[in-house]
């Protein structure tokens, strides 16, 4: 143990509790703050009290932007599942050239499609389709947004799933639909578990999307609503902030939870072929 | 229960490959029939073309009389076991055993019922719960044969049916797949590279080579007489003896010495002689009559009996003795041979030449 090598090890546990404090804080926040009689932006040990919560349950938007939230989210989660899972089986299964030039290309736009560059498109086309301040909107331009990212990691899922159980299911008479139900589905549920909770987080955290498309205050979504809790004065309101912030984390940490005691989130099928 | 009839049958795959060439088979009703040959000489491509999971180019098949090469897989009335059994790994065995009822929306009672009785018929009680990731590799494949009897088709399909399983479990499954091909009754195909799996289970053997058929015929006789040099070569857990030889008066000539024949073919004729090393026996005494002289060069031990290896002027051939007559390295021994076991083939095309007794 040469003294050169203390120092080292020394500044490599400094620097790891740098690091930590650093991701810590916030976390820490958002656990004292919501309970804190006077709550800042420093953290501190809370001066314990409800009367945030209170506050927060009493605002005129609060529970409904959740509510919003969950409409949107669980909209999009399902119909990137369901088109994603029709999509990758398709391209999983079927010989077309040039299949994977079109998925490396699907996947290349779809930064582009819900990205900042295609904001204004966007919102002259779903203007024209009348769906400004429509929660199904909203959902219909991240769906789309997700899909091919959606598509392109579900279709290793799928193709893990070895072509001998379809051709089993075939020999015994299963029609093509049958086969995905039973067979080519189920095994590759790891996968639809997997993108139906990145597809909900994503669209959980979006902003830019429902900022631009929404214009009434109860149709919003929490995450626009949160730019919004502010008092009178303009100032932010740290009543009721707070604890938003904590309702708002909390179905993404649920279905991180449900799904890696069910899964585990392995980014494979998990099958011997 | 059902014969197979294929007539003309190729199957041509997109990049011009022709997995099978042009074949004609009968398969018997209630036969249990082998397609025996190398990788990539179109066996399981047959399988296959038979199953509808491959589509004919050519020619016809028919099941039970019935044309069926345009015909769905589902709709042929064919059951397959799969080479990895493709049990579905989310069901269980009791679910597995009855899909193929399920997928004819069978009512659920009649399911469970045929999933008990069938479970019984292969030994596999008390497992119908387990998923097929719990079950041994022998288990699983009871479970995927299960599943292919409940589909109650006219014709089953098995696709390398014992080479997911380890030796000694490997002769265990044979000895009850025969049984229960027996016992079923039922028109079997298998598809197989292994010589020694084809000629225990089979009734009749389809040697086949580059999708076209080498040979047809009982065990026996593709072990006693192959028809052409590639089978000769293939069949037989010790390879078959092919010397070059050339025809004489008293027998054919090769390696140094004669060995009695009874073809009648011209004396002079370039030939290719094929003796099963099993066939051969070994003396150490004085040489009577035709036979080869050679040494011992080399003896492996088969168990009940040993392979040696004898130089016979220059060329080594193969010869089977018993486990106590086993002769040491370098000793001079004699080889003889009857003369209704030695095989002439043409040297050129390979084929066996028609063997007539010498009038």
């Amino acid at each position: 143990m040469t003294p050169a090598y203390v120092v080292r090890r020394i500044g490599f546990y400094v620097l790891i509790c740098a690091i930590t404090v650093f991701f810590a804080v916030p976390m820490l926040w958002i656990a004292s703050a919501p309970f804190d009689k006077n709550p800042g932006l420093g953290v501190h040990w809370p001066d314990w009290t409800f009367e945030n919560v209170r506050k927060t349950l009493d605002h005129p938007y609060a529970l409904h932007s959740m509510v919003n939230s969950l409409i949107i989210c669980i909209t999009t989660a399902l119909a990137v599942t369901a088109f994603a899972a029709l999509a990758s089986y398709a391209l999983s299964r079927v010989r077309i050239p040039g299949r994977d030039a079109l998925l490396y290309g699907l996947l290349l736009l779809s930064s582009v499609v819900t990205g900042t560059a295609a904001m204004v498109p966007i919102f002259v086309m779903i203007y024209q389709l009348g769906l400004i301040d429509s929660r199904f909107g909203v959902a219909l331009v991240m769906t789309g947004g997700l899909l091919p990212a959606a598509i392109f990691i579900l279709k290793d899922f799928v193709d893990a799933v070895p072509k001998s159980y379809e051709e089993s299911a075939r020999v015994f008479g299963a029609s093509t639909l049958q086969i995905l139900r039973d067979v080519v589905l189920p095994v590759a549920r790891p996968g639809l578990a997997t993108i139906m909770v990145w597809a909900f987080v994503n669209s959980w955290g979006n902003f830019l999307v429902p900022f631009l498309l929404i214009r009434s205050i109860d149709l919003q979504p929490g995450a626009v609503l949160m730019q919004t809790l502010t008092d009178e004065g303009g100032s932010v309101n740290l009543q009721v902030l707070p604890v938003f912030s904590l309702l708002f984390s909390i179905p993404v940490v649920v279905l991180y939870l449900l799904v890696n005691s069910r899964y585990g989130f392995r980014f494979h099928g998990g099958i011997k072929s | 229960m059902a014969g197979i009839d294929i007539e003309g049958l190729a199957t041509v795959y997109p990049n011009g490959v022709r997995a099978v060439d042009g074949l004609d088979l009968h398969v018997a009703d209630g036969e249990f029939f082998a397609l025996l040959g190398p990788s990539g000489c179109g066996k399981t491509t047959l399988l296959r073309t038979i199953a509808g999971l491959e589509s004919a180019s050519e020619g016809t098949v028919r099941i039970d009389s019935v044309d069926v090469t345009r015909t769905e897989p589902g709709k042929r009335g064919v059951a397959m076991v799969f080479q990895d059994y493709a049990l579905f790994p989310h069901m269980n065995v009791a679910e597995n055993i009855t899909y193929p009822l399920k997928v004819r929306r069978v009512a659920a009672a009649t399911r469970a019922e045929t999933a008990e009785r069938t479970a019984g018929e292969l030994s596999l009680n008390g497992l119908l719960e387990r998923r097929p990731g719990q079950l041994s590799g022998g288990q699983q494949q009871r479970v995927a044969l299960a599943r292919a009897i409940a589909s109650q088709g006219k014709v089953l399909l098995l696709d390398e049916p014992l080479s997911n399983l380890d030796a000694r479990l490997r002769l265990e499954a044979r000895t009850f797949l025969k049984k229960l091909q027996r016992d079923l009754g039922i028109t079997t195909v298998f598809v197989t590279h292994d010589q020694a799996e084809a000629l225990a289970l089979a009734d009749r053997i389809a040697v086949m080579e580059s999708g076209k058929l080498r040979q047809l015929g009982t065990p026996r006789e593709v072990f006693a007489r192959p028809v052409n040099t590639f089978v000769a070569n293939f069949i037989g857990s010790t390879p078959m003896n092919l010397l070059p030889g050339v025809v004489s008066s008293s027998g054919v000539s090769a390696a140094g010495g004669t060995l009695p024949a009874a073809a009648s073919i011209p004396s002079g004729a370039e030939v290719t002689v094929g003796i099963r090393p099993e066939y051969l026996t070994l003396s150490t005494g004085d040489a009577i009559g035709p036979g080869l002289r050679g040494t011992v060069v080399v003896a492996e031990n088969l168990g009940v009996q040993s392979l040696v290896s004898v130089d016979c002027d220059g060329t080594l051939i193969g010869v089977t003795v018993p486990e106590e007559q086993e002769p040491s390295v370098g000793k001079p021994v004699f080889l003889t041979a009857p003369p209704d076991r030695v095989l002439l083939y043409d040297r050129e095309s390979g084929e066996l030449l028609a063997r007539q007794p010498v009038a």
